[in-house]
């Protein structure tokens, strides 16, 4: 009898707390997405109804203007497309080669500078020279200025975290037998690491290569301190100056800037330049989930 | 010096090698040293042009910068900059920033992200527990520009759904958020928090997940409720991660998420006091201001004060449990 009373209370208990999860679990998810759709309705909200009534969750009237606007528009935007994907595909690939490269000599315990190098990488996520002589090097000294090389070389290409990553994953997957093994065989150094390390290491790289690919598409900052010349913008560059003329507009309120208000593209059309920005990310999000996580997960717990 | 006692450690593991009359000889193997050190060669120079050579040039924060002298002809003017910078009001309260902001930021990001781990453990239905995952791990998917725009379409004083949509509802006036200081510390915080809170859930929900169900078996064949599970089983679990986390964060706190600080807040004037930081002030003097000794000085300071919080934080690491700490 007290058996069982225990047990529907604990049942009770167990209904309450699946209840409250997934209340508290789903409001905090409509917060992460509503901000998403307002800006996805704002970009749909005809111009005059954007200013008079603000941006809003129903508008009162929709139009699709902005992305007409884009389209009939869409050199710059276009372009700006094209160089976001270009650095992203060039600097995901040269950084993956160099990072999966340097992890695994840092991993070969027969290598004898094993040690010295993996500190060398390892120092530099103590310590780093900071954003002055960083940018005075590449600027004065490698001329990288208003170069597509300022969107992929600068901090972007490789660091030491990735590498350790990929380094521990050789160290703790691939054994060391299977190296030599290799070489007895008569395969030389490159041949065994193309062949035989490389086609094993393919999670780990799957996974350093999608937070690589993210990082790339979302930066913004190269492009911010390297980039004055508007045809190297990238999109998230695009989305920056944008944000700098509705910055210049709000602080300067006379009329004599009204010249400048004709060259700034309307409200719609920033928010659906935004949109065209996230959608890519959202679009494959479902596909690369499981990597993402994964990727995260590992990096916490063996950084 | 840390390289010379890294060699030195090198060495004598050959020589114990020898020793111990393994295989090896002791002149090196260069069919196998060549080619390997090719390739580590492409990372190895990009390290030292993007990591190295910027150490070395911390050094112009000791320089009167002229770049017709250019950088290394520079005359030196010792400990000028400095002096400069911590004469001004600036130099404390881009530190009293920086430091409030990451140290609030750590504390909440935690608690949050050990929360909603917690309740997401606690769904039973799969697909639903992968839809909540996912959808609040959206807002670490975008970069901060993005994020600059959602603020922006819910802040902007005349089109704003703040403005124009909540506010009016409470009758309430219209306030100008970028240029009212006193929200700011709270808007900051709140969106670092949303957008890192699907990051810190994924990592404690992996340490959860992780836990022995038999402590669980255990727990409610003695009676336990969910609140005993939670408090004696689940969070006792999982303390050697939230330590190991916040200290690693401790030694970062020196550094801030730019684009949080400069983006977000649209770069306005009359908020800076409560949106600079050390990064925020080092981007400034750097390229608006053209103060090079300023920036470079306070970069220095940044390098140097995290420096000695990683080292201090790892150190501690070490003590509370050895094999997480870093080295």
């Amino acid at each position: 009898m007290h058996y069982s009373r225990r047990e529907s209370t604990m049942f009770k208990e167990e209904k309450a707390w699946q209840w409250s999860s997934h209340i508290i679990l789903a409001i905090l998810s409509l917060s992460c997405v509503l901000p998403f759709i307002l800006l996805l309705m704002a970009s749909i909200t005809d111009e005059r109804t954007l200013i008079q009534q603000g941006y809003s969750f129903f508008p009162q009237k929709f139009s699709l203007e902005a992305y007409s606007y884009l389209w009939n528009n869409s050199n710059g935007i276009f372009r700006a497309y094209g160089i976001t994907i270009l650095i992203t595909v060039i600097g995901t690939t040269i950084g993956l080669a160099i990072t999966s490269l340097i992890a695994y000599v840092a991993s070969r315990s027969d290598y004898p500078f094993q040690k010295v190098l993996a500190f060398f990488i390892f120092f530099t996520l103590l310590f780093n020279g900071g954003l002055v002589p960083t940018y005075l090097l590449y600027v004065q000294y490698f001329d990288i200025k208003n170069t597509l090389f300022a969107l992929i070389i600068p901090y972007l290409l490789m660091n030491g975290f990735n590498v350790m990553l990929v380094r521990t994953y050789y160290i703790t997957s691939i054994p060391a037998p299977l190296i030599e093994a290799a070489h007895i065989d008569g395969a030389g150094e490159f041949r065994t690491f193309f062949s035989v390390v490389l086609p094993l290491s393919l999670p780990i790289l799957a996974t350093v290569g999608l937070l690589q690919t993210i990082m790339y598409w979302n930066d913004w900052f190269n492009g911010m301190i390297f980039i004055t010349d508007a045809s190297l913008y990238s999109i998230q560059n695009v989305l920056t100056t944008m944000m700098n003329d509705i910055e210049f507009l709000s602080k300067s309120n006379n009329s004599s800037v009204t010249s400048v208000v004709v060259s700034v593209p309307s409200t719609a059309v920033r928010m659906a330049i935004a949109v065209i920005a996230v959608v890519p990310i959202f679009a494959a999000y479902p596909f690369f989930q499981k990597y993402f996580v994964k990727g995260i997960t590992i990096g916490a717990v063996k950084g | 010096m840390n390289q010379n006692s890294v060699a030195i450690e090198v060495d004598s593991r050959d020589t114990e090698l020898n020793a111990n009359g393994k295989r090896k000889k002791r002149n090196l193997n260069w069919k196998k040293i060549i080619p390997l050190t090719l390739m580590a060669l492409p990372g190895i120079i990009y390290l030292l042009i993007n990591n190295y050579f910027p150490m070395f040039g911390l050094v112009i924060a000791f320089k009167d910068v002229n770049f017709a002298k250019g950088i290394l002809g520079s005359d030196w003017i010792g400990f000028k900059n400095f002096e400069y910078l911590f004469a001004t009001q600036e130099a404390y309260i881009i530190t009293r920033n920086t430091i409030l902001y990451n140290g609030g930021f750590i504390i909440l990001q935690n608690l949050t992200g050990i929360a909603v781990a917690i309740l997401l453990n606690e769904i039973r239905i799969k697909v639903m527990q992968r839809v909540y995952q996912s959808v609040v791990l959206l807002p670490f998917l975008v970069s901060m520009v993005i994020v600059s725009y959602l603020v922006y379409a819910l802040l902007s004083t005349e089109t704003g759904l703040m403005n124009n949509g909540i506010l009016p509802l409470f009758g309430l006036d219209e306030v100008s958020w970028y240029s009212e200081e006193k929200y700011w510390p709270f808007i900051l915080t709140f969106i670092h928090v949303w957008k890192n809170i699907g990051f810190s859930c994924v990592i404690y929900l992996a340490a959860i997940v992780g836990i022995d169900q038999e402590y669980y078996e255990a727990a409610k064949l003695d009676g336990a409720n969910k609140w005993y599970q939670v408090r004696y089983i689940t969070i006792p679990s999982i303390v050697p991660m939230i330590i190991m986390l916040t200290l690693i964060s401790i030694g970062r706190i020196f550094y801030s998420d730019f684009g949080l600080f400069y983006q977000v807040p649209m770069n306005s004037g009359a908020i800076t006091d409560v949106t600079n930081v050390i990064d925020t002030y080092v981007y400034r003097g750097l390229l608006q201001l053209g103060d090079i000794g300023m920036s470079s000085a306070a970069g220095l300071y940044q390098s140097v004060v995290g420096f000695l919080l990683v080292l201090l934080s790892n150190y501690t690491i070490r003590k509370v449990s050895k094999e997480n700490a870093l080295f």
